[in-house]
This record gives structure tokens, C-alpha cells and sequence, in this order.
């Protein structure tokens, strides 16, 4: 695989950064809205090889940073159960609750696993059919597919003691709520090309036509992004606002219908509250009423919890929006650190504090 | 920390021992210098080098310790074996001690197989032989069923410093030259693939090996050159340097591009969403050296099987103290920071 090699080549970053800058007639602000993309703007260092005139607003792609406190309160309390194994994400086992984390949970006794897919969850359940097996998920579409797929299987395969506990999001409305918030100036958005090769990439075409503002569907690594940049500031010269593909190589306009059909059996539209963002109307996924026996919050007995506000100091709901940046928070890297966050943005590190903290200290301007 | 004074006890946050704890990144410097050396301080282990370097009537020795857990105990490339001995032989090296005697302690758990038993031994003695030294003592003990898991070892070893070797992680001075030995990752992603079960077109092998022919080299190579030397094992180069950088009070520059990964390992990371830099080495060693020897160093270490990829990836500089900055391939800049929490317990 010569896929990564290529995209960070030096010499083709110099040339795209030189096409971007010869694009550059004034301010730009563009969202990228996934971590991932943040994350790979900061591990790179691409703002110093772009203009001072393009501005990231770090979106609320982060599926960790999104979920809400009183969902990782509930998770805990799912993992404290008698008889319950509960599987998930690296990065979830060490998000902070309001008390606890999985991690500290784990340390006390309870059986947390680490998974790279729900598919790792499944194999777990059907080797210990005498325990209960909880995978606690998280994710935007990119992740929802595998998930209703595991459970698709589960019911296959006549097993009876795994279940999800489903925390799934979905980008459009998000992106529709931060274009409706008043304080929000955006000119552009970079668009998840994962998410993409799951929806295609028309999902983002309201974008382009309700609200006039160009989206460029990216992939991953570094000219990737850059060469996202370079359309942008390309259909803004030619007075265009449309929705571009950049990561062709992975991603059409209609997506993956297998992996759309999954999703569709399985899953249903609800209401989610997003850490930072508050209750946005359809953007999560909950399991159909046909699936209950699969869902975790049914088959524990357990309620929907309360909603529980981030800490007053902490601002992520501001840098969600884009509405400020990590540096403008008072306690960015002072009380809040990645070891001990108190703000969605700070916990995973695809979030914008985080990636902030991690990679850009050094840089004084503000990002 | 400055070892002439005892450290204040800062316990960490957390009421249990975490996972974390063991990763050789953050959360495991604040146990190890908020609890443990403030209640054992001496100005020996206040040092906190891979190694202590003890004087007894006009001799320094290197003195070390360490124990392994890894899982699986067979692995691409290695086994727990071959790593306990190749483990406590690379952090007396890093000393620039010519490693001598080790220890070798057995923890097996009850129903263990004999057979796997008999597989580790042969891998210790053929691991002790190829770095010259013996195993002069040890202690065999067996726990309950799940009260341990298969084996665990534990090694101590001494080895010699030489008249006029000074290396510490705190000598490191701006001007100096980072070398690295070889490719980064490739110990902790054998181990990783193989637990998780990934197959890669080319298989990932770990590095594990004994390092003091490449010191021994450098040394013979430029004699007081060689400032800091260390094995950039869990928590990756990224921790190590950014440990050398803290003791010394220096910053650090490293360039991305200068740091050799192999393409199968870069791949393997890349799917596990792992950053190289933070990936366990066991046959991989930085060292900080003079500027003006060295090209001399790399030379020398070129000329070892071990070191046949070696370079300078780096440069120190006066500041900020403490700080590790890496030039990105692309022509941006990005700081490297400790490793924070663990992504792969258990790979030593």
C-alpha cells in the first residue's frame, strides 16, 4: 500500500499550498467538520503552509467529544451490572463521566473491552454466552453500518446475549444547526469523505443550495485536505457554490446502498442531545422497535438519563459552533488538559482542544 | 526533578492503579515521580536514567531492573525470552555500560506448559549469548490459576561503565545531533497485529535485539561524544524525548521526514489510528551527540547490522525547555508531546 507515502509527498504539498495561496483574495473561513480532518490539519502543521487569510473552524466531528455526559453515566452504569461485559473504543474507556470513567471502572472490577468494531463485540458474545455483552456505540454513519450489521448478525446467528447501546449521530443536521446559529460566519465546508463513502456526498447538497456555501467532500491525509482547499477557493472565484467530491478514489454521490440498506433496517431517525450543541431534532440513530431485543437500554431495564451540562468555565458549545477558538477559553490547558478534560472538545483527541493542546502549543496565533 | 533533593509526594488523582499507569507515557511519570521515588528517594534512583550507575571502591557499575508481561509471549520476531533479556541489556547500554550479569526471575501461573516453558529458556539463553552475558542467578515462582497470566519474567542486571563514559538523559546540550538507530514501531505493531489477528502482505517482525554492539561502536567511534543514549521502548521515540528534553532543560527539533518507517508498519498504524512515534521499539536506540562527531556516530552505527538504517532525525536546541517540535513532511510544524493514557497495555 503506497496510499500514505504519496499524500504527504513534500514537494506536491508545496505546489497545492502555492495554488492555494495564488486563490487567495481575501478571508476565508472554512469548517472542517470532522476531528479527523482537525487532527490531521494539526499533526501536520498545514496552517503554516497556508495563507493567513484561511481560517479552520474546527467542527463537531468528533463522535467521542459529541456524547453526552449522562450517555458515558449511563455506559458506566451499564459496565457496573453483574454479568455484563461491556465492549467499545479505545477512546471511550477513558472519557470522563460526571464521577467515573470506564477506565476507573475497569480498575474497580467491572469487564470493559477494548474493540476496534462491534464486530470484535459480537465474536466476544459468542464466546461467552453465559455473559451479557454490551457494546456501547458511538459514531456518525461511518460507524452505524458495522453496527447494524453486528446486530443484523447477532439475530442471524440466534444470539441472545448481545446488545448496543446506540449513541449514533448523524452529520446533516448538525451541520444544519450550526448554520442556523446566529453567531456562526462560515464561508465554506470540508466534508468527511468517510462519512460520505457510507451517504455519498449528496447529503451535503442543502448546503449549496439553501444556504450558498460550497462543501468539498476530503479524504484524510494532507494534500488531500489541501487540494479540498484549492476547489473551494476555486468555486468561490468562479461565484460557484456546490458540493465537490475531492476523495474520488473512495467516495460516489449515491454512497454505499448495502451499507445505507443496513443502516435503514435496523436503525431509525431520533432526537439526540450533542454535547456542546444541545437537543438537535433527527440527527441520532436509535435501534428499530423490530430490534429491541438487541437494545441495550431495553434489555438492562434502563431509562433514558437526564441531561447533565458541561462544567460553566468550559466553552466547547462556542468552539462547536466555531463561534470562538480553544485559546479563548479560560481553562484550555490550565484546568483542562488531555488528562484531565472537562470539556467535550478536550476528551478525545480528534476534538479541537485537544489536537490544540497536542500539537499547536507552540504556535501563538490563534487557531 | 532535581536529584539532590527529595521530591514532594504528589499522589495521583486516581484512587486505583489504572492501566494508564503502565504505559511509560504520562500517567505513569506521575506515579513514578509524585509516589514512588518521594517514598524510596535516594539521589541514585532520583536520577531516573534506564539504569543506576553505582560506584564501589573505584568501579561504576550499571544497575537495573525490569519485568515483562507481554502478550502474547510469542510474537513475530521474538518472544517474552528474548525480551527479558534484551530489555535489562539495553538499559544498562543505555548507560554506555558493557553489559555483564543478569537475574532471571520465573512467575508461572499454575497449568502453564511445560513445553512453552522450555521454549522461553532456550530463547533467554540463546538472547544471553548473543550479547555476552550470563544469567547468574534467578527465582522460580508459581501461582493459582488466574492469579497471573501464563508467565510473567522479571531480569535485573549489572554491567561496567568505562573511565570517562558519562551519559545521561540529562547531558543533552543545544547544538547536539539526534541520532536514531533504525525504523520506528516495529516491536509494538508485531505485537499488536498478532493479537489482533491482522495479516499484512509482508509480515510485521519484532525488532527485539540487543543494543551495546551499536554503543560500543559509538563510543569507539568518538569517546566523550555521546551524551544521552536511550531505548525508545513503551511510550515510543516521542516519550523519550521528550523525557531527554525535560531532564536537560533543552528543546528538541525533530524532522519527519529524516525518521524512517517501514511502509507495512506505517500502514498498520495507520489502520489502527497510532501514531509511530508513540509505538514501543525494543532494538531501537537515540542517542545525543556532539554535533561536530556526528556523522563520524552515524558512520559507525551504519556499519552494524543493527543500525544499517540510522540517521540524524533531529537537532537540539536552547528552548523552549522541555519542548519536542516536529517539522512535518509537508513543511508545517507540530509539537510532541508525552504519550497521555495507553493504547496498548502489555507489549513488554
Amino acid at each position: 500500500m503506497k496510499y500514505i507515502s504519496e499524500f504527504r509527498n513534500p514537494e506536491l504539498a508545496r505546489r497545492a499550498a502555492a495554488e492555494i495561496a495564488a486563490l487567495t483574495d481575501g478571508p476565508v473561513r472554512i469548517m472542517e467538520i470532522c476531528g479527523g480532518h482537525t487532527y490531521v490539519i494539526f499533526k501536520h502543521g498545514l496552517t503554516e503552509i497556508l495563507p493567513p487569510e484561511i481560517t479552520f473552524i474546527h467542527g463537531p466531528g468528533c463522535p467521542v467529544c459529541v456524547t453526552p455526559l449522562e450517555r458515558v453515566d449511563l455506559a458506566i452504569e451499564m459496565a457496573r451490572e453483574k454479568n455484563v461485559i461491556l465492549a467499545t473504543f479505545a477512546d471511550m474507556i477513558r472519557v470522563p463521566g460526571s464521577r467515573s470513567s470506564l477506565q476507573q471502572e475497569q480498575a474497580r472490577g467491572a469487564d470493559v473491552r477494548m474493540v476496534y468494531s462491534s464486530l470484535d463485540a459480537l465474536e466476544i458474545a459468542r464466546r461467552h454466552p453465559e455473559r451479557e455483552v454490551v457494546f456501547f456505540a458511538i459514531g456518525f454513519e461511518t460507524t452505524a453500518p458495522t453496527n447494524a450489521m453486528a446486530v443484523l448478525l447477532a439475530r442471524e446467528q440466534g444470539l441472545k446475549n448481545f446488545s448496543i447501546f446506540s449513541n449514533h449521530v448523524t452529520v446533516p443536521p448538525a451541520v444544519r444547526a450550526i448554520l442556523d446559529s446566529p453567531d456562526v460566519t462560515l464561508d465554506a465546508f470540508i466534508g468527511p469523505g468517510h462519512v460520505s463513502l457510507v451517504t455519498g456526498s449528496h447529503i451535503y447538497d442543502f448546503v449549496a443550495k439553501e444556504y450558498g456555501r460550497p462543501v468539498v467532500v476530503a479524504g484524510f491525509e494532507p494534500l488531500d485536505i489541501l487540494q479540498s482547499i484549492a476547489m473551494i477557493l476555486r468555486q468561490r472565484k468562479e461565484g460557484r457554490a456546490e458540493v465537490e467530491t475531492q476523495y474520488r478514489r473512495a467516495v460516489t454521490w449515491e454512497g454505499n446502498r448495502k451499507a445505507q440498506a443496513a443502516i435503514g433496517t435496523v436503525l431509525e431517525s431520533c432526537d439526540m442531545r450533542w454535547r456542546g450543541l444541545g437537543v438537535i431534532p433527527g440527527s441520532g440513530l436509535g435501534l428499530r422497535k423490530a430490534f429491541s431485543d438487541y437494545d441495550a437500554m431495553a434489555r438492562l431495564g434502563m431509562a433514558e438519563p437526564p441531561s447533565l451540562s458541561d462544567p460553566k468555565a468550559c466553552q466547547c458549545g462556542d468552539i462547536l459552533r466555531g463561534a470562538k477558538k480553544p485559546a479563548d477559553c479560560k481553562v484550555f490547558g490550565t484546568a483542562c488538559t488531555p488528562e484531565t478534560p472537562i470539556g467535550a472538545c478536550m476528551v478525545s483527541s480528534e476534538g479541537a482542544c485537544a489536537a490544540h493542546y497536542h500539537f499547536g502549543r507552540h504556535r501563538r496565533e490563534a487557531v | 526533578m532535581n536529584p539532590a533533593t527529595r521530591p514532594a509526594v504528589r499522589r495521583p488523582k486516581s484512587k486505583e492503579i489504572l492501566l494508564a499507569h503502565g504505559s511509560g507515557g504520562r500517567d505513569m511519570h506521575q506515579l513514578v515521580e509524585g509516589l514512588i521515588v518521594p517514598q524510596l528517594y535516594n539521589p541514585l534512583l532520583a536520577v531516573l536514567d534506564d539504569q543506576a550507575i553505582v560506584e564501589i571502591q573505584g568501579v561504576r557499575l550499571a544497575f537495573t531492573t525490569d519485568s515483562f508481561v507481554v502478550d502474547p509471549l510469542f510474537f513475530p520476531g521474538g518472544d517474552i525470552g528474548q525480551l527479558a533479556v534484551n530489555g535489562t541489556v539495553n538499559d544498562l547500554a543505555m548507560g554506555g555500560a558493557r553489559p555483564l550479569y543478569l537475574s532471571l526471575s520465573l512467575i508461572l501461573e499454575e497449568g502453564f506448559a511445560l513445553a512453552d516453558l522450555d521454549r522461553v529458556l532456550k530463547s533467554v539463553r540463546a538472547a544471553a549469548d548473543a550479547s555476552g552475558v550470563q544469567i547468574v542467578t534467578g527465582d522460580t515462582k508459581v501461582v493459582h490459576r488466574n492469579s497471573a497470566d501464563k508467565l510473567f519474567i522479571n531480569t535485573s542486571g549489572v554491567g561496567l561503565v568505562a573511565d570517562g563514559v558519562h551519559i545521561t538523559a540529562a547531558a543533552a546540550k543545544p547544538g547536539d545531533r539526534v541520532i536514531l538507530s533504525g525504523t520506528l514501531a516495529d516491536h509494538g505493531m508485531a505485537v499488536l497485529s498478532c493479537r489482533e489477528g491482522f495479516t499484512f502482505s509482508s509480515p510485521i517482525l519484532s525488532d527485539t535485539a540487543g543494543l551495546w554492539p551499536l554503543v560500543q561502536a559509538m563510543l569507539e567511534a568518538a569517546p566523550g561524544a555521546v551524551h544521552a543514549l536511550r531505548d525508545p521502548t513503551r511510550g515510543g521515540l516521542a516519550t523519550t524525548l521528550n523525557e531527554i528534553a525535560a531532564r536537560s532543560a533543552v528543546g528538541i527539533r525533530l524532522q519527519e521526514r529524516a525518521i524512517p518507517v517501514q511502509e507495512p508498519v506505517l500502514s498498520a498504524c495507520e489502520l489502527l489510528g497510532l501514531d509511530p512515534l508513540y509505538v514501543a521499539n525494543e532494538g531501537k536506540l537515540v542517542a545525543i551527540v556532539a554535533p561536530e562527531a556526528a556523522d563520524a556516530i552515524v558512520e559507525a552505527v551504519r556499519r552494524q547490522p543493527l543500525g544499517r538504517d540510522a540517521g540524524i532525525v533531529g537537532t537540539v536546541v536552547a528552548g523552549p525547555p522541555g519542548q519536542v517540535i516536529l517539522e512535518t513532511a509537508v513543511g508545517g510544524s507540530r509539537i510532541v508531546d508525552m504519550l497521555s493514557g495507553d493504547p496498548l497495555p502489555r507489549i513488554c
